[in-house]
């Protein structure tokens, strides 16, 4: 288990990579349209399943919303 | 209302990037009162091109993806809206791009929360990291021409002034900057911010604009459908207007009707 910041709230979460994360966020089915950034640099799509988190990572997923 | 550098009237396709694009109208995702009443005015607007931000995911609760109900139908423009530092501006389009994967962006860098206004130095370093990084940049400016220039010295596929602030619907307050913008310009001039109906839109194809990017003004109409439509037809007025060159402005009066055979 380690912490990580996802979009600015404090989580305690049991992956290890990017792509565990957005399964155990239960993201996984909503990938289409979703980015993720860890500490500030994108980590791209392809690279999810490797991407590793470690303790204090901020984690950044947004995704298309209405705007102007 | 000389110069047409920028390629605006005459009916030819908009083309950015080297994009040829088949509305002149770029609309807005915001405000609307329903998801139904969005697309009805996005089809009656006729748009191509519209904007959407970029925004954190909510863990909580599921909204439906933007991304799902216009990304098959819409070229999907993100946004860099609430940014106020270049590193914010440059990550918020590379994460845009991750996730719709598209390299254009309408870059806003926001200077001042109360007015919006756009600071005009950061926009300039963005817009030259954005167009490094590969990215078509649809810069939201003030209307000074030498920023304009400087932007699209640097890069950008289009300049965006603004007509005044955002979801003021005041118009354009300065008409003679616009012009002067639309008529040194060698990229596309959208107006962006501002327009508060349809005379607005007008106006700004008349002076030369190549497109007018609106949200508020149709979003927050009474009937936005309705609105949309007067928007389009907006378009079209003001760029046949320029097209087929307005008469001189006189200070005095001139009789259109024969001046000779008045009876006695």
């Amino acid at each position: 288990m380690k912490k990580v910041r996802i979009n600015g709230s404090e989580e305690t979460v049991r992956a290890e990579t990017v792509a565990e994360l957005l399964r155990e966020c239960g993201l996984e089915e909503r990938a289409r349209g979703l980015a993720v950034a860890v500490n500030r640099v994108v980590v791209h799509r392809q690279e999810w399943a490797r991407a590793r988190l470690a303790e204090g990572d901020r984690v950044e997923i947004i995704r298309l919303s209405v705007g102007g | 209302m000389d110069g047409q550098t920028n390629g605006a009237p005459s009916g030819d396709r908009l083309e950015i990037a080297g994009v040829a694009l088949r509305s002149r109208l770029f609309m807005g995702t915001a405000g609307y009162p329903n998801q139904q009443v969005l697309t009805a005015a996005l089809e009656a607007g006729g748009a191509e091109v519209v904007t959407a931000a970029i925004r954190r995911i909510s863990l909580d609760a599921y909204g439906g993806s933007l991304l799902d109900v216009l990304g098959d139908r819409y070229r999907l423009l993100p946004n860099t809206s609430g940014c106020t530092t270049v590193q914010d501006a440059v990550l918020t389009a590379q994460l845009a791009r991750e996730a719709i994967g598209t390299s254009w962006v309408k870059l806003e860098l926001i200077g001042d929360r109360e007015t919006l206004y756009p600071d005009a130095e950061q926009l300039v370093t963005a817009a030259e990291a954005l167009v490094r990084d590969g990215f078509v940049v649809l810069p939201y400016c003030t209307d000074d021409p030498v920023l304009c220039r400087r932007l699209e010295d640097v890069g950008c596929a289009a300049v965006m002034p603004l007509g005044s602030p955002i979801g003021s619907g005041m118009g354009i307050l300065n008409p003679y900057n616009l012009e002067l913008i639309c008529s040194r310009a060698g990229v596309p001039v959208i107006l962006d911010a501002g327009i508060g109906t349809a005379s607005d839109v007008v106006l700004a194809m008349e002076l030369g604009c190549s497109g007018v990017l609106l949200n508020t003004a149709v979003a927050k109409a009474h009937d936005p459908v309705r609105m949309a439509a007067a928007m389009r037809h907006a378009v079209e007025a003001g760029i046949g207007a320029r097209a087929a060159g307005r008469i001189p402005r006189r200070r005095y009066a001139e009789a259109s009707s024969p001046q000779l055979g008045l009876i006695e």
